[in-house]
C-alpha cells in the first residue's frame, strides 16, 4: 500500500529539505526553486510525496489523505483545539522551526488591557489571529465574557490598539516586543515542527523504515541554522484617531507595488510603504487620514465592521465576503483596474468533463462527495450549490490549490492571470466564475461627518479620476 | 442515492412520538395543576448569553453548535440552545420581570455536540423553572412535581440523589484554594473529572482527615450531615450557612417521607448551581435532575432574584416508560371509500366524515395505497341504492344504510 506524505513549503520547508537529505531521502524537486507540487524521493520510489501549505497539511493528515505530514505543532493545535475526535497524532518533535504564540496588545500604556481586566469586562473583547480556532478556546478558558474572533489571513499584529482588543500571534520565543508596538500579554502555546501521523495509519500500516530514517537523522547532530531574528520594529506613531479621521487599509504582499504606482500617480505620497521593516501604518501627504497594511483578504470583513472607511482589495474577496454574508454593508467604490485575473473552476485534465455541466453528469452517480477545494470557501459553496452538484464538501485551503488534485479534491476555485500555472499543474479550466480587478471598497449608509464626508470624497475622487486617464 | 441522517441525530417515528407525546402530556398537565404556565424559547440564541454569565464550563462551551449568521460578519456567533435554564431566565428577564413570582415550564429540544455520533446529539428535555422564591419549599416543591411525573409515568423505583453547590464552593475554599483555581476545580468536577478531588485531597493532609468524609459522603440520613456541623463549626465556619441549607431541605423531605441518597461529589452538569443540587435516577439511567441557581439571574443583567429549576430528559423517558394501553388503543378509525361516482359524491363524503369525527372517530377517506385492515370500520359509498354498505371490521357486520343518518346511527351504536 503507498504511503503517502505531506511535506511543507513556506518556511519551514528549507529546513525539512536539510533533515530529508540526512536521512537519505535523496529527494528530488523539494527546494526553494519548487516547481512542482509533486516531489520524488529515489531512495523511497514508492512514496507518494506532496508538497502543501503547512496550515493545510495536520487537515489533510487528520482526513486520510497523507498518513505523515511534516508541520508546524501551531497548526496541529489549530485544528485539534477544535476537532480533538480527528486529532493526528503527534509523533516527534523536530527541533526546528520554533516560536511561540502570545496573546498580545498594543504596548501604548494608556491602552494596554490587562488578563484581569479583559476579564471583568463587559464589553466585547475583540480578537484577531491566523488561529481563529486557539484563540477561541484559550479565549473559552480564561472565561471572558463576550468576545469576537476575528479569523485573518495575516497580518494580525496589526489589528490592536484600533481594530482589535488584542491580537494572538506568533513570535520567537521568550520575545516581549512584537512588530507594530505590541506587547505579550500571556504566552498561549510553543511550537516548533514536528512529524505527525493519520490515527489510523498509524495503527494498521507499516510505516517503520520512513520513521525510522526521520528518527536517525534527528539523533545527529544538528548543524542546522536557525533563522535569525527579525528586529521588531519598536517605533511607530499611534496617530490620534477621531471622528473626521478617515481610516484606510492597504494591501500588503505582492499587491504593494501596483496599489503604490497607482497612490503616486493619484499625488498620494506614502513613507515606508511598502515598509523593509515590516512596519503596518505609513504615514501619507493625506491629511486626516490613518492607513493601515493588512491582507487584502481581510479588507471586506475588516470595512463591514467599521474598523476602516476605505480599503483597497480584490472584487474575489468582496464576492467571497458578499456570500457569507449578503446583508453586508461592504460596496464597491470604484474599479482600479489593477491585478486582473479571473476565477475558474478548474478539474483534472484527465476528467472527461469540458464545462460545468459535463461535470455533473459526471459525478451524476458518485456515491462519494465531490471535494471543491478553495481559498474562496464561500464562493466555492455558493458556485457548487447554484450548479447543483448535489452532495459536495468545500474544502478550505490557504493557496497552492492546485496540488489538491486530482488525489484531494475532484474540483478547485481558484484565480488565474494566465492560465499556465494550471496548465502547468496537468489541469485544464471548465468554467470562468467572474473577473476580478482590484477595487476601492467602502460602507454603504454611514453616517460621517461633513469633515470626513469631503475627505472620502476627496480620495475616491482622486483615485477614480487617476484610472480612467 | 440514499442520504443517510446526520451522525447523533434521531429520528422520532410513529412508535417513539406516541412515546414522545405520552410523558410530554403528563408532563404538561402536571405542570398546569401545580400552578405552571408554559412558555417556549426560540432555538438559536446569541453565543455570548451563554458565555457572558460565565457559568458555563469551557468544556461545555467548546461542544456548543454555534455559527456565524447570515448577518454575522462582525464575529459574533449565534448558537442551538445548548441547555434550557439560561434561555428561560432571558425570557423571564426580558418578558416577565414584573411578576414576582414565575412558575415555568418548558419542552425543548437541546444541542451538544457528542464525539462518538452513539449518543444523540439533540436532545430533548422536560424543565420547569420556579423564578422568585428563594425557600427550601420551593426546593421541595420542585422535588415532589418532579417524583410525582415520573410516578405518574410508571416508574416507581426512582432515586433521589443530593448534592450542595454551596457545600462543594465551601469544600474548595476549605482546601485554601485561591479564587482563581476555585473555578478551575469547579470547572473540572462540573465537566465530570472527580478525581481532581481526590487529587487535591493529596495535596493538602492537613485538611484531609477533616474534608475526606465530606467528599466520600454518601448516606440516607441527615445524622452526616449533622455530625459534619458540628465539626465543621469550629474549624471552617464557613461550612455552615450551606449546610445548614442542606439540612432545612432535608428535613423536609424527611417529614414528607420522601427517600433520597446524599452523594456531594456530584456536581457534573450544574454549570450554575449555588444550592441543592438534585439528580434523579432510574435504575442506572439519570432521567432528569435540578437545583437552586440564585447568582443566575443577576448575573444575566436581572434583578437579585432567586431561582430554581428542573428538566427531566424526555429522550431518555422514552426509551424506559411503557406506553399506557390506552394511548396505544386510542380512538376507533373509519375508512370511507367511493364504489362508483366519486365525484358526484364526494361533497356528502366530507360531511359524513366531518360528523363521525365531531363523534370521536378517526375518519379517513380511501387513497391509492390504502390498508383496508388497518380500519375498525369500512364505510363504501356509491350513487346508487344501496348508498351505503358499512362493515364493522371488528365483529364482522355488515349492514347498508340509505341515507347519512342511518350511516350515524350504525356507527354510533357501536358505543
Amino acid at each position: 500500500m503507498t504511503i503517502k506524505i505531506a511535506l511543507p513549503k513556506g518556511k519551514l520547508l528549507a529546513e525539512t529539505a536539510i533533515l530529508l537529505a540526512k536521512a537519505g531521502w535523496e529527494m528530488d524537486g523539494y527546494n526553494e526553486g519548487l516547481r512542482n507540487y509533486r516531489v520524488k524521493s529515489a531512495r523511497f520510489p514508492d512514496l507518494m510525496l506532496k508538497v502543501f501549505q503547512e496550515k493545510d497539511i495536520p487537515i489533510q493528515v487528520a482526513i486520510g489523505n497523507y498518513d505523515i505530514g511534516i508541520c508546524g505543532l501551531d497548526w496541529l493545535e489549530e485544528l485539534t483545539s477544535k476537532y480533538p475526535a480527528s486529532a493526528p497524532i503527534k509523533i516527534r518533535d523536530l527541533g526546528y522551526g520554533k516560536g511561540t504564540l502570545y496573546l498580545a496588545a498594543s504596548g501604548d500604556s494608556a491602552k494596554m488591557p490587562s488578563l484581569t481586566s479583559l476579564l471583568s469586562k463587559s464589553e466585547i473583547v475583540r480578537v484577531a489571529s491566523e488561529y481563529p480556532n486557539i484563540a477561541e478556546s484559550f479565549i473559552l478558558n480564561l472565561r471572558i465574557k463576550r468576545f469576537n474572533i476575528y479569523p485573518v489571513w495575516g497580518a494580525a499584529e496589526a489589528y490592536p490598539p484600533e481594530s482589535a482588543t488584542l491580537a494572538l500571534v506568533a513570535g520567537n520565543t521568550d520575545e516581549k516586543l512584537f512588530n507594530n508596538g505590541l506587547k505579550s500579554l500571556c504566552k498561549v502555546l510553543n511550537f516548533s515542527a514536528c512529524v505527525i501521523a493519520n490515527r489510523k495509519s498509524w495503527g494498521q500500516k507499516d510505516l517503520s523504515d520512513i520513521l525510522a530514517t526521520l528518527e536517525k537523522a534527528k539523533t545527529e547532530k544538528s548543524e542546522i541554522k536557525m533563522p535569525e531574528k527579525v528586529s521588531a520594529v519598536k517605533h511607530f506613531s499611534i496617530v490620534a484617531i477621531d471622528k473626521d479621521t478617515v481610516r484606510i487599509a492597504l494591501p500588503d504582499g505582492h499587491q504593494q507595488k501596483h496599489t503604490v504606482e497607482l497612490l503616486n500617480r493619484a499625488g498620494i505620497k506614502l513613507d515606508d510603504y511598502p515598509s523593509p521593516t515590516g512596519n503596518r501604518r505609513p504615514i501619507s501627504n493625506l491629511e486626516g487620514v490613518f492607513i493601515k497594511v493588512i491582507r487584502p483578504q481581510d479588507m471586506p470583513l475588516q470595512v463591514a465592521n467599521c474598523n476602516f472607511d476605505l480599503a483597497i482589495t480584490g472584487r474575489d474577496w468582496v464576492t467571497d465576503h458578499l456570500n457569507s454574508f449578503p446583508s453586508s454593508p461592504v460596496q464597491e467604490l470604484a474599479d482600479l483596474k489593477l491585478g486582473w485575473v479571473r476565477i475558474v473552476a478548474v478539474v483534472s485534465k484527465d476528467v472527461p468533463a469540458d464545462n460545468i455541466y459535463d461535470l455533473q453528469g459526471f459525478y451524476a452517480q458518485n456515491t462519494a462527495p465531490i471535494r471543491v477545494a478553495s481559498e474562496y470557501v464561500n464562493i466555492a459553496d455558493k458556485y457548487a450549490r447554484d450548479n447543483h452538484l448535489g452532495m459536495y464538501r468545500v474544502i478550505p485551503t490557504w493557496g497552492a490549490t492546485e496540488a489538491f488534485l486530482p488525489e484531494d479534491a475532484d474540483l478547485l476555485i481558484e484565480n488565474t492571470e494566465t492560465g499556465s500555472t494550471i496548465a502547468r499543474h496537468n489541469l485544464k479550466i471548465i468554467d470562468t466564475l467572474f473577473e476580478s480587478t482590484a477595487r476601492l471598497v467602502g460602507a454603504k449608509n454611514k453616517e460621517y461627518s461633513s469633515i470626513k464626508k469631503a475627505r472620502i470624497d476627496r480620495i475616491v475622487g482622486l483615485l477614480s479620476k487617476t484610472v480612467s486617464k | 442515492m440514499r442520504v443517510q441522517k446526520c451522525k447523533g441525530t434521531r429520528d422520532l417515528s410513529l412508535k417513539e412520538m406516541t412515546q414522545f407525546r405520552l410523558i410530554e402530556g403528563i408532563f404538561r398537565d402536571s405542570c398546569l395543576k401545580w400552578g405552571y404556565q408554559e412558555v417556549r424559547t426560540p432555538t438559536i440564541e446569541s453565543l455570548h448569553l451563554f458565555t457572558s454569565t460565565g457559568t458555563l464550563t469551557p468544556g461545555t462551551l467548546s461542544k456548543v453548535y454555534s455559527f456565524l449568521d447570515w448577518d454575522g460578519w462582525c464575529g459574533e456567533r449565534v448558537v442551538l440552545r445548548p441547555e434550557g435554564t439560561i434561555p428561560a431566565v432571558r425570557l423571564y428577564i426580558d418578558n416577565l420581570a414584573d411578576k414576582k413570582l414565575a412558575r415555568l415550564f418548558y419542552i425543548i429540544n437541546t444541542f451538544i455536540f457528542e464525539e462518538t455520533g452513539k449518543e444523540n446529539r439533540e436532545k430533548w428535555q422536560c424543565g420547569t423553572e420556579l423564578i422568585g422564591a428563594g425557600s427550601t419549599y420551593a426546593d421541595v416543591e420542585l422535588l415532589t412535581l418532579s417524583i410525582e411525573i415520573l410516578k405518574k409515568l410508571g416508574l416507581e423505583d426512582v432515586e433521589l440523589k443530593l448534592s450542595h453547590a454551596g457545600l462543594i464552593r465551601a469544600l474548595l475554599t476549605g482546601f485554601g484554594l485561591s479564587v482563581e483555581e476555585q473555578g478551575k476545580v469547579f470547572d473540572q468536577i462540573l465537566d465530570g473529572n472527580v478525581a481532581v478531588l481526590a487529587r487535591l485531597k493529596s495535596q493538602t493532609p492537613e485538611l484531609m482527615r477533616l474534608l475526606t468524609p465530606l467528599l466520600d459522603l454518601k448516606g440516607k440520613t441527615p445524622g452526616f450531615l449533622r455530625n459534619l456541623k458540628a465539626v465543621f463549626n469550629q474549624n471552617l465556619p464557613e461550612f455552615t450557612p450551606a449546610l445548614d441549607n442542606f439540612l432545612d431541605i432535608v428535613d423536609l423531605l424527611e417529614n414528607i417521607g420522601q427517600k433520597y441518597q446524599i452523594d456531594i461529589a456530584s456536581g457534573r452538569g450544574f454549570e450554575y448551581y449555588t444550592g441543592i443540587i438534585f439528580q434523579l435516577f432510574v435504575g442506572k439511567t439519570k432521567v432528569g435532575g435540578g437545583g437552586r441557581y440564585d447568582a443566575l439571574i443577576p448575573l444575566m443583567g436581572g434583578k437579585d432574584i432567586p431561582a430554581s429549576g428542573f428538566a427531566l430528559r424526555l429522550d431518555r423517558l422514552m426509551n424506559i416508560v411503557k406506553a399506557s394501553p390506552q394511548i396505544e388503543q386510542g380512538p376507533e378509525n373509519v375508512l370511507i371509500r367511493f364504489v362508483n361516482d366519486g365525484v358526484k359524491i364526494v361533497k356528502e363524503a366530507y360531511e359524513i366524515a366531518d360528523r363521525l369525527r365531531n363523534t370521536g372517530f378517526i375518519v379517513a377517506l380511501e387513497l391509492d395505497n390504502e390498508n383496508k385492515s388497518e380500519f375498525d370500520w369500512l364505510i363504501e359509498m356509491k350513487s346508487t341504492a344501496p348508498r351505503f354498505t358499512i362493515i364493522n371490521q371488528l365483529n364482522k357486520n355488515k349492514l347498508t344504510a340509505k341515507t347519512s343518518e342511518e350511516v350515524l346511527k350504525i356507527t354510533g351504536e357501536r358505543k
